[in-house]
C-alpha cells in the first residue's frame, strides 16, 4: 500500500463502513431469521416454504442491502490495501456484532462470551501484524 | 451436529470466496473515480473477470448456511465463531498453497481457536 495521508484517510473511512455495516447487516438478517424460523426435518416442500419465507422479510432484504454495503467497501478497499492488512482490521466487527446483538436484540451475552470475543480480537490483530514475507514458500 | 456443519460450510466456502474476490480485486487494479458512473462502471469490470464469479458463488453458500444457522442460534454467537476462517486460510495456504506459516501467525491462529472455543462454550 502506497504511504500517503490521504490514502490511509481513504482506507479508515472505508474500513469504518465495513466494521459498522457488516455487523448490521447479521443482526438485521437474525431478527428476519427468527421470524421466519428454522426448517424442522429439511424436506423439499419445508425449504421450499423456508425459502419464500427469507424472500417476503423486509429484515433480510434490509440485512441483504447492509451486507451488499460492505460488499462494495470490501471490494473498493481491496483494490488499494492488501487483504491482509483489511481483514485484521475489519475484526472489530466480532465486538460490534456482539453489541448490537444485546442492545438491539436483547441477546443475552455471556461474559464468556464476550471473553471468546476478545481474544478473537487479539488472534486476529496478531495475524494480521504478520509480515506478509513471513508466509514464504517452500 | 446441525450447527456445526452449517460453521463448516460458512467457514470454507466464505474464507474460499474471500480469496477468489480478493484475486480479482488484484486483478483490476486500484479505484481512484468514486463517482456513482465510474462506480456502475467498476462493478461491470469486476463481473468480467472469472474468479469474482467463483468468489460469489462460494460466498453464496456461505451466506445460505449463515441464514441456516442465524435460524437456530443468537447472531453475537454465529458471527464470532465464523472466526475459524482464519484457521482455515492458514491451514489452507499450507495445505493448497505450500507455504511454510511463520511462528507468530500460528500463534495468532491459535489465540483465535480459542476465542472461537470460548465462544462455542458459552452456547445455551
Amino acid at each position: 500500500m502506497k504511504d500517503s495521508p490521504g490514502l490511509h484517510l481513504k482506507t479508515y473511512i472505508f474500513i469504518f463502513f465495513m466494521v459498522l455495516f457488516a455487523p448490521l447487516g447479521n443482526v438485521l438478517l437474525s431478527k428476519g431469521m427468527k421470524g421466519v424460523g428454522s426448517a424442522k426435518n429439511w424436506a423439499p416442500g419445508e425449504i421450499f416454504h423456508v425459502l419464500s419465507s427469507i424472500m417476503t422479510s423486509g429484515y433480510i432484504w434490509l440485512g441483504i442491502g447492509c451486507l451488499l454495503t460492505f460488499f462494495v467497501a470490501y471490494m473498493l478497499v481491496l483494490t488499494w490495501a492488501d487483504y491482509s492488512y483489511v481483514q485484521p482490521a475489519s475484526s472489530f466487527s466480532y465486538a460490534v456484532v456482539a453489541m448490537l446483538g444485546y442492545f438491539l436484540l436483547g441477546e443475552t451475552v455471556p461474559p464468556l462470551r464476550w471473553m471468546g470475543i476478545f481474544v478473537i480480537c487479539g488472534g486476529v490483530f496478531i495475524v494480521g501484524h504478520t509480515h506478509p514475507r513471513t508466509t514464504e514458500k517452500v | 451436529m446441525l450447527e456445526f456443519i452449517f460453521l463448516i460450510v460458512i467457514v470454507v466456502a466464505g474464507t474460499g470466496g474471500e480469496l477468489c474476490v480478493s484475486r480479482a480485486m488484484k486483478v483490476i487494479g486500484e479505484v481512484q473515480d468514486f463517482r456513482p458512473a465510474a462506480l456502475v462502471h467498476f462493478v461491470f469490470r469486476a463481473m468480467r473477470v472469472g474468479w469474482m464469479w467463483i468468489g460469489i458463488s462460494m460466498m453464496t453458500m456461505a451466506f445460505f448456511s449463515l441464514l441456516a444457522m442465524l435460524s437456530i442460534e443468537n447472531v453475537s454467537f454465529v458471527v464470532p465463531v465464523t472466526a475459524l476462517s482464519y484457521a482455515a486460510g492458514t491451514v489452507g495456504a499450507m495445505l493448497f498453497l505450500h507455504e511454510r506459516i511463520s511462528k507468530q501467525r500460528w500463534l495468532g491462529v491459535f489465540i483465535v481457536c480459542v476465542g472461537v472455543t470460548l465462544v462455542w462454550l458459552s452456547r445455551r
